[in-house]
């Protein structure tokens, strides 16, 4: 098969196509799940505000 | 090759590197932004950065002459590389490990597993861990890459390693993760289009895929000739189980390196550098084509670069680059490929080792700054001190790369087993508890710790008086002993990484079933989110 003769090899050669399928498949159905709430808005501020306190202390 | 061509090129290629680096700095204005690209990087981007962070130059042209050596069975390291690299870290890892960090406010792999067990000890530890050892994984890519310049620009060594330092330093230093990030992306598009034109030029060139290796089936005489004894059967076979060539490829490459990764702090941090686990979804579908087209296109072309240099010369790949594993791709491409894909091809070595290379400054520096200093005076970072420590760091692994091969005679042979050395720490003494960090409520503060030092401890043991690779060029076997590592085969054969995870594993387990358990409340607060994940 493809040219390879040891099993283990030519399995391998499989493999790597396989598990990058198996990327690409789980991306694609999972493209828009996402478990959990994005960063509110304001934890951006927050850290602004608070690098800028930290820099004036220092 | 056109030296003014590759002159332009570059200077194309570095100009939007620095524009790159520059937008990264304009938009970091806090230390979220600088360790984490402000938790909202694109999952394109943040893909193509894991991505190119993983792979460097040493991962294409080392591994891919080590592939046109030994063979296809190397394969077993792609395999894993997309396999656990990929899909496990993602999937298995990423997910929690972003919702997790979000949860404790960590912006590092120590901070966050410090936080999870509340021991600022495995936090400062860890840091140092990172902080002494990553300098030499560094001081090897910048060594691979200084080389590589240095033959293709007629520079000196020395005048490569500062000036590509330095370049590196300043967009690393300004533009912190962001700045790394982007410039990440760029490099590691041009190493995907480098590695696609590479492998679709390279089998069309030898009449196709199955011709290819037909033909390459055909040399494993001439392979088992030179090679036999150790254990080898032909590129297109695997050596033989038990060998020392089996041992070899299995235990040192496939597993050190395949399972080493899970526990890179340069790339753990990436998962936390997401708004949510919908881009980590989204970045899995990239990184694993990505991962294909790098060491797969490498190995590939790597065994089968025997069957162009059998037709041209009647020798294969190891003999006609004299000897030297590391000349094989390069001399596979001048012989074989148009002038432009040589120019594209150092550009995508150039990439590889820099997108590398800025991952390491940025670890080394926020494990200086946040993980030893600001724990142990307990107190929050800033960007400045985080900058500080990137200098610090860069300044350290560049003096290693220029001293250590100048006033000591094995400096250069220790500095290539550097990245085998880095991998095996990371994941026997990180990887248990990092697991059980995710998965477990049971792991405790004392497990972790007790797994922590018996990874560490067992690592160094074997890297230092075993495992003959690393224990011949350390020499200190050799000067207490008389002899270069303590047992014969297999063990002198056998990584650390077979040893040394297992048993922090087991320790970690064990002590953690004696140890008081951690209080419900904090658990709850770090699983916050988890439990009901997809």
């Amino acid at each position: 098969m493809l040219g390879l003769h040891d099993p283990w090899i030519v399995l391998v050669y499989l493999l790597c196509i396989g598990s990058t399928l198996l990327c690409v498949i789980y991306g694609l159905i999972n493209w828009n799940r996402g478990g959990e709430p994005m960063i509110p808005k304001n934890k951006f501020v927050e850290w602004e505000k608070e690098e800028e306190d930290l820099e004036e202390k220092s | 090759m056109n030296q003014i061509v590759l002159i332009l090129t570059l200077l194309v290629y570095l100009l939007l590197t620095g524009y790159l680096g520059y937008l990264g700095y304009r938009r970091t204005k806090n230390a979220t932004d600088y360790l984490l690209a402000g938790r909202e990087a694109h999952p394109f981007i943040m893909a193509l950065s894991y991505g190119a962070t993983f792979i460097s130059t040493s991962a294409i042209v080392g591994f891919g002459g080590a592939a046109a050596t030994y063979g296809m069975s190397l394969l077993w390291l792609t395999f894993l590389n997309i396999f656990a690299g990929i899909f496990i870290a993602f999937v298995i890892f990423g997910h929690r490990t972003r919702t997790m960090g979000y949860n404790l406010d960590a912006h590092t792999l120590p901070e966050l597993l410090g936080k999870r067990y509340q021991s600022r000890f495995i936090e400062v530890l860890s840091g140092i861990i990172i902080f002494l050892f990553m300098p030499i994984y560094t001081a090897a890519v910048m060594m691979g890459l200084s080389q590589f310049l240095a033959v293709n620009l007629n520079i000196s060594y020395e005048v490569a390693l500062f000036v590509f330092s330095a370049i590196v330093a300043v967009y690393v230093i300004m533009g912190g993760l962001k700045g790394v990030m982007y410039t990440d992306a760029l490099q590691g598009t041009i190493m995907f289009v480098g590695m696609v034109i590479l492998i679709v030029l390279t089998y069309t060139r030898l009449g196709g895929i199955t011709a290819a290796h037909e033909s390459l089936t055909k040399l494993n005489p001439f392979v088992i000739e030179l090679f036999g004894k150790i254990g080898h059967q032909g590129f297109t076979s695997m050596p033989a189980f038990g060998s020392n060539l089996w041992w070899t490829v299995i235990s040192t490459i496939v597993l050190g390196v395949g399972i080493g990764v899970l526990a890179q702090p340069q790339l753990v941090v990436r998962f936390m550098t997401v708004k949510s686990t919908r881009e980590l979804n989204r970045a899995t579908l990239v990184g694993g084509i990505f991962i294909l087209f790098m060491t797969g296109v490498a190995f590939t072309v790597g065994a089968v670069s025997n069957v162009y240099f059998h037709n041209e010369s009647g020798m294969i790949s190891f003999l006609a680059a004299g000897k030297n594993v590391d000349l094989i791709i390069p001399l596979f491409i001048q012989k074989t490929m148009p002038m432009w894909f040589g120019i594209l091809f150092l550009i995508t070595l150039f990439s590889a080792a820099m997108s590398t290379m800025s991952s390491q400054y940025h670890t080394m520096g926020t494990a200086l700054s946040r993980d030893i200093v600001d724990t142990i005076l307990k107190r929050k970072s800033t960007m400045s001190l985080s900058r500080i420590g990137t200098f610090i760091g860069i300044i350290v692994s560049t003096v290693l790369a220029w001293g250590l091969p100048r006033f000591y005679e094995a400096g250069s042979a220790i500095i290539a087993r550097g990245t085998s050395l880095f991998f095996g720490l990371c994941a026997s003494t990180l990887l248990p508890m990092y697991v059980g960090a995710l998965y477990s409520k049971k792991i405790t503060r004392t497990g972790a710790i007790a797994g922590m030092f018996t990874g560490f401890f067992v690592s160094m043991f074997w890297f230092l008086f075993v495992h003959q690779a690393e224990s011949k060029v350390l020499g200190l076997c050799q000067a207490l002993f008389g002899k270069p590592a303590l047992w014969g085969h297999p063990w002198n054969v056998v990584d650390p990484i077979l040893i040394a995870l297992p048993l922090s594993a087991l320790v970690t387990y064990l002590a953690s079933r004696t140890s008081k358990r951690t209080e419900i409340s904090h658990l709850d607060l770090c699983f916050q989110g988890i439990n009901n994940q997809k």
